[in-house]
């Protein structure tokens, strides 16, 4: 699944950052701010007509992403603790 | 390396502040240096360097430096370049600092201490700092510092940035430091290098890794939402009320900037006024009389003139700025300004450019991507500013008859507001022109943009930045704008007209000169070699077009009424066409000598203000050709 497809609101956790081909180093760019492999992301905000800016809260920070830049993170849902 | 290039390494320690975005390591440098700091760049780049110093209780001096936030130490933007290189040792004209303060920000845990990671393994002195405990605290997060330095190996300090004594803590770790041998701070290898791209997303992995064990182990693996900042983020960032808040905000500002400064500035254009008269009857009249008032008290005043703008529209900027509001309102545009290829940061320089493009250029530095900066820059000209309302004013009441359409809208409201228009639509045209220059690679990396937690702004922080920014604007645009206004001066005095002289003495000079050359270039847009002539000193600074015209007119009244007088000549000596040519020529037109000084200073170089230059230039001449003919052609002419 893809960050720019999940449900509003609900947790969900980072699996992977898959660049554009084009593009690979915007695969650090995320996981610097924090876009890391099991770390917990919520999707905030689709902006007007979901098509963006997004606000994405990952860990206990908060970003504003292009679509095209939450579209290349992987995510998974929450495992139910 | 080359001379000027070298500087002075005083043997006092150098402590580096290092941390990510929106830590609160500024706020903290303020707190520890106070009034004590140096802004100056980093050489040969754009990025703002800050140096403060601060006295130990035993006298010793130490300096302190506030290095550009960064991510992470595997370098992406400028600013994460230079942070790099001074911690390595290899930024031009920079030691080696001797211990680096990591600043995390209690509320981003996780983030902020992969970073520490990162700097360990530099190899430097280091230790660690916990800021914004009072938040954390308050939001019920309890944070042992005595396990978390044992995790890390490194003394862990606490501090609050927002308190006057938030940085005591600091203080005196640093008194009681043994600044002669700092290794048992030093945790790594000394012989650190860069990371590479490999090495840097094997480390990001086992950080991560680590960062979460450290957090587990110390029970803070739990993420607590900051609701405050939701819950004003569900009102400024809705989608229908957040614009109509942020549009009512601007509106408000825009407002300020222009009513609130016409008192100091009038004040300023008296003492100005006051001080020339003063010369004007105690020197006698001769080419120093000319030169102190006309060169140097004039450019004085043109510099002097715009502080009050420039403080007022910083004054809002940097309050959005410090309270978390900017990047909401980037996030608010980002729709707008995306679709010609900007970023919604560019927003508020561009806003500022209506007042004045001087502080809408300096505005650019909170833009990170530095394409879209330079962009930003480029276009930022185009918003009608100010200074070019005088001759708006003189030109429309003078052509455009005062008529009222339908619905009561006024004819000559209307042609001002369509001349606003047209300054916006060619900047959003330039700038969708350049977008499709750009590579698909720059297009990519616009937004990723930290939203930080609200807070309430400090005014000493606040007074500290407006100050820096007026020291700024006075001492590095400020001086060169002044050197100009004399070089025009020059231009326009000299030669002196010779005893049979029967028109205006301007006209002798050499500006008088280049005008009547201009005159050959400007005929195919209708301008006269009076319009010409007026446009040489017009170069120092918009409004003085209408004193020059009436110069060149040989009209002897003060500047004062220099538009009352000259509206009656102009309007029946000129065709309409010349008039709409003339409005258009200063919707694009090359602006003044002073913004050109400060893309300068802001570029670092003359590349950027070359193609300024010529690209405004070309655009106005293309705008004016056009409007002129089209007016000939319906019979205006």
């Amino acid at each position: 699944m893809h960050l720019d497809q999940v449900v509003l609101n609900s947790p969900y956790r980072v699996s992977g950052v898959n660049p554009p081909k084009g593009a690979p180093q915007i695969k650090g760019q995320l996981e610097d701010i924090g876009f890391l492999p099991g770390e917990q992301v919520t999707l905030l905000r689709k902006g007007l007509l979901g098509k963006g800016p997004f606000m994405v809260r990952v860990g206990s920070s908060t970003f504003a992403l292009r679509k095209s830049e939450a579209h290349m993170i992987e995510v998974e849902l929450e495992p139910h603790v | 390396m080359s001379e000027s290039k070298l500087h002075f390494f005083s043997n006092e320690p150098l402590v580096a502040l290092l941390g990510n975005p929106n830590c609160g390591k500024t706020a903290l440098f303020n707190l520890l240096t106070g009034s004590r700091q140096k802004v100056a760049n980093y050489s040969g780049v754009t990025v703002e360097r800050k140096e403060g110093r601060l006295s130990l209780d035993s006298g010793k001096n130490i300096r302190i430096l506030d290095l550009p936030g960064a991510y992470s130490l595997y370098p992406r933007s400028l600013d994460e370049k230079v942070t790099c290189n001074v911690l390595l040792g290899r930024a031009e004209g920079e030691k080696r600092p001797d211990l680096v303060v990591c600043i995390l920000s209690a509320m981003n845990l996780r983030r902020n201490l992969r970073l520490v990671l990162a700097a360990k393994r530099l190899g430097l002195p280091c230790v660690v700092v916990l800021n914004m405990l009072d938040i954390a605290k308050r939001q019920g997060l309890e944070i042992n510092t005595d396990a978390l330095s044992k995790e890390l190996g490194l003394p862990v300090l606490t501090s609050i940035g927002i308190q006057a004594d938030g940085a005591d803590g600091i203080k005196s770790f640093f008194n009681q430091l043994d600044w002669k041998d700092l290794s048992a701070l030093r945790t790594g290898t000394s012989d650190a290098t860069l990371e590479n791209a490999a090495s840097h997303i094997a480390h990001s992995e086992s950080d991560n890794i680590q960062v979460q064990r450290i957090l587990k182990s110390l029970g803070l693996d739990q993420i607590i939402p900051d609701r405050f900042s939701d819950r004003l983020d569900s009102v400024l960032l809705h989608p229908i009320i957040g614009p109509i808040i942020l549009a009512a905000l601007l509106f408000f500002i825009f407002q300020a900037v222009f009513s609130w400064a016409t008192v100091p500035m009038d004040l300023i254009k008296t003492t100005i006024e006051y001080f020339g008269g003063l010369l004007g009857e105690v020197l006698p009249n001769n080419w120093l009389r000319s030169l102190l008032i006309n060169g140097v008290l004039a450019g004085l005043g043109g510099v002097v003139i715009f502080l009050p703008q420039i403080l007022i529209l910083f004054f809002f900027i940097l309050l959005l700025e410090e309270s978390g509001y900017l990047p909401r309102a980037a996030f608010l545009l980002d729709r707008v300004m995306g679709s010609v290829g900007l970023s919604g940061r560019s927003f508020i320089p561009l806003l500022s450019s209506f007042a004045c493009a001087i502080p809408g250029i300096m505005a650019t530095r909170s833009i990170s991507n530095s394409r879209d900066r330079l962009v930003t820059i480029l276009i930022a000209p185009m918003m009608t500013c100010s200074a070019r309302l005088p001759v708006y004013a003189l030109l429309i009441s003078a052509f455009i008859p005062n008529q009222k359409l339908w619905m009561g809208i006024d004819l000559q409201g209307l042609v001002l507001f369509l001349l606003y228009l047209a300054g916006i639509f060619g900047a959003m045209g330039v700038a969708w022109i350049l977008k499709r220059f750009t590579s698909e690679q720059f297009r990519m990396n616009a937004l990723m943009m930290e939203l930080p937690s609200y807070h309430m702004p400090r005014l000493g922080n606040l007074a500290i930045s407006l100050w820096q920014r007026a020291e700024i604007f006075l001492r590095r645009v400020g001086g060169i704008i002044l050197i100009m206004t004399v070089a025009l001066w020059v231009l326009s005095s000299f030669p002196t007209p010779p005893d049979w002289a029967t028109g205006s003495p301007i006209q002798y000079s050499i500006a008088g000169m280049l005008g009547q050359a201009l005159a050959h270039v400007f005929s195919p847009i209708g301008f006269n070699w009076q319009i010409s002539i007026a446009l040489v000193p017009g170069m120092a600074a918009r409004e003085v077009v209408v004193s020059s015209l009436a110069t060149v007119y040989a009209l002897s009244s003060s500047s004062a009424d220099a538009a009352d007088a000259l509206i009656p000549l102009i309007s029946t000596s000129w065709s309409l066409a010349t008039a709409l040519s003339l409005l258009a020529w200063f919707v694009f037109a090359p602006q003044c000598l002073s913004t050109i000084a400060a893309v300068k200073r802001e570029t670092g170089g003359w590349k950027i203000p070359a193609i300024m230059l010529s690209y405004l230039f070309g655009l106005a001449y293309l705008a004016s050709f056009i409007t002129y003919h089209l007016a000939v052609f319906y019979g205006l002419g």
